[in-house]
């Protein structure tokens, strides 16, 4: 499944975020480990929300490169995300789960989580384009 | 003379974005700030590419800039006196960014409602009639961020108490 992987850490963006992925079976996890730069205000402090977006967006990337061979990075076409909790400054997961994936749209569902999967601080919707490869030519 | 709003977004215009770590590390700028509106930049660099293959700047650095101009826009639309946060944020990709071409965000507050604002934004790389991406958010000021901005007008007034100590020539 790691090999699968590959196409996206080698992403110069993801490999900036810092973002691994622990995988135990058919069960992928995202973390986004913790760093001063994800802060988006200080003060409070939270991360920035565009940051969890972004990390919530290379989850279902790698949701869906994890169990189908595609021959391009799945490309976003839209997502709408719901911001739950203040992300504290902490590491972040996150998994996402394939609702119906098509010949070329997928429909994708993420939800992110610090302290307890229960409690979760963003979730994720979005149709992504992507490129099956066809296992007979 | 600090009555107005629009003074008072050039007295913050400073901080709108580079106050916050993660706007600062993806190299965004403010192009400018006025009530209920915000333009921001994110410049195209070489750690914010998604795919090496092609090039393309990573939807995730596309996703940072909106919130950031919507948020900043919502700020600017809710008085400019409580800091925001995001409740949603809704993005259609209509393209890719042309490599090498940096993005603007484009934001407005299309209506306050009590402690929220609803704002919709374009993201282009030169032609706003071609965008890249398009947004709609709705933001609240919370008890956290209420708090927040407390601390920060505290901040702002310490620096501006230093600046008349420090050049009285004005």
């Amino acid at each position: 499944m790691n090999e699968r992987l590959q196409k996206l850490q080698s992403s110069p963006y993801v490999s900036r975020m810092g973002v691994r992925f622990d995988d135990h079976g058919d069960e992928l996890t995202a973390i986004l480990p913790y760093d001063e730069w994800l802060i988006g205000n200080p003060l409070i402090p939270a991360l920035h929300g565009g940051a969890i977006g972004a990390f919530m967006e290379i989850t279902a990337s790698a949701g869906l490169l994890a169990f189908t061979d595609l021959a391009t990075l799945p490309k976003p076409i839209d997502v709408a995300v719901d911001y739950l909790r203040p992300g504290k400054p902490q590491d972040v997961y996150a998994r996402a789960s394939i609702t119906r994936q098509g010949s070329r749209v997928a429909n994708v569902r993420v939800d992110a989580w610090q302290e307890r999967r229960a409690a979760p601080i963003a979730n994720l919707h979005g149709h992504f384009l992507i490129k099956p490869i066809k296992s007979n030519g | 003379m600090s009555d107005t709003l629009q003074d008072k977004l050039d007295t913050l215009a400073g901080l709108l974005v580079d106050g916050s770590p993660h706007a600062l590390a993806l190299g965004m700028k403010l192009v400018r700030v006025s009530p209920g509106e915000a333009v921001i930049r994110a410049p195209y660099q070489a750690e914010s590419i998604g795919d090496p293959e092609t090039g393309v700047m990573h939807g995730g650095v596309v996703t940072a800039l909106l919130d950031h101009a919507c948020g900043t826009a919502a700020f600017a639309g809710l008085g400019g006196d409580q800091a925001v946060a995001t409740l949603d944020l809704r993005l259609d990709y209509m393209r890719p960014a042309k490599p090498g071409c940096d993005v603007v965000a484009e934001a407005k507050t299309i209506k306050v409602s009590g402690l929220i604002a609803f704002v919709s934004a374009i993201a282009h790389d030169g032609d706003e009639n071609d965008p890249v991406a398009t947004a709609h958010a709705a933001f609240m000021v919370t008890r956290a961020s209420q708090a927040a901005a407390e601390r920060a007008r505290a901040e702002v007034e310490q620096h501006m108490a230093n600046d008349k100590a420090g050049g009285a020539s004005s």
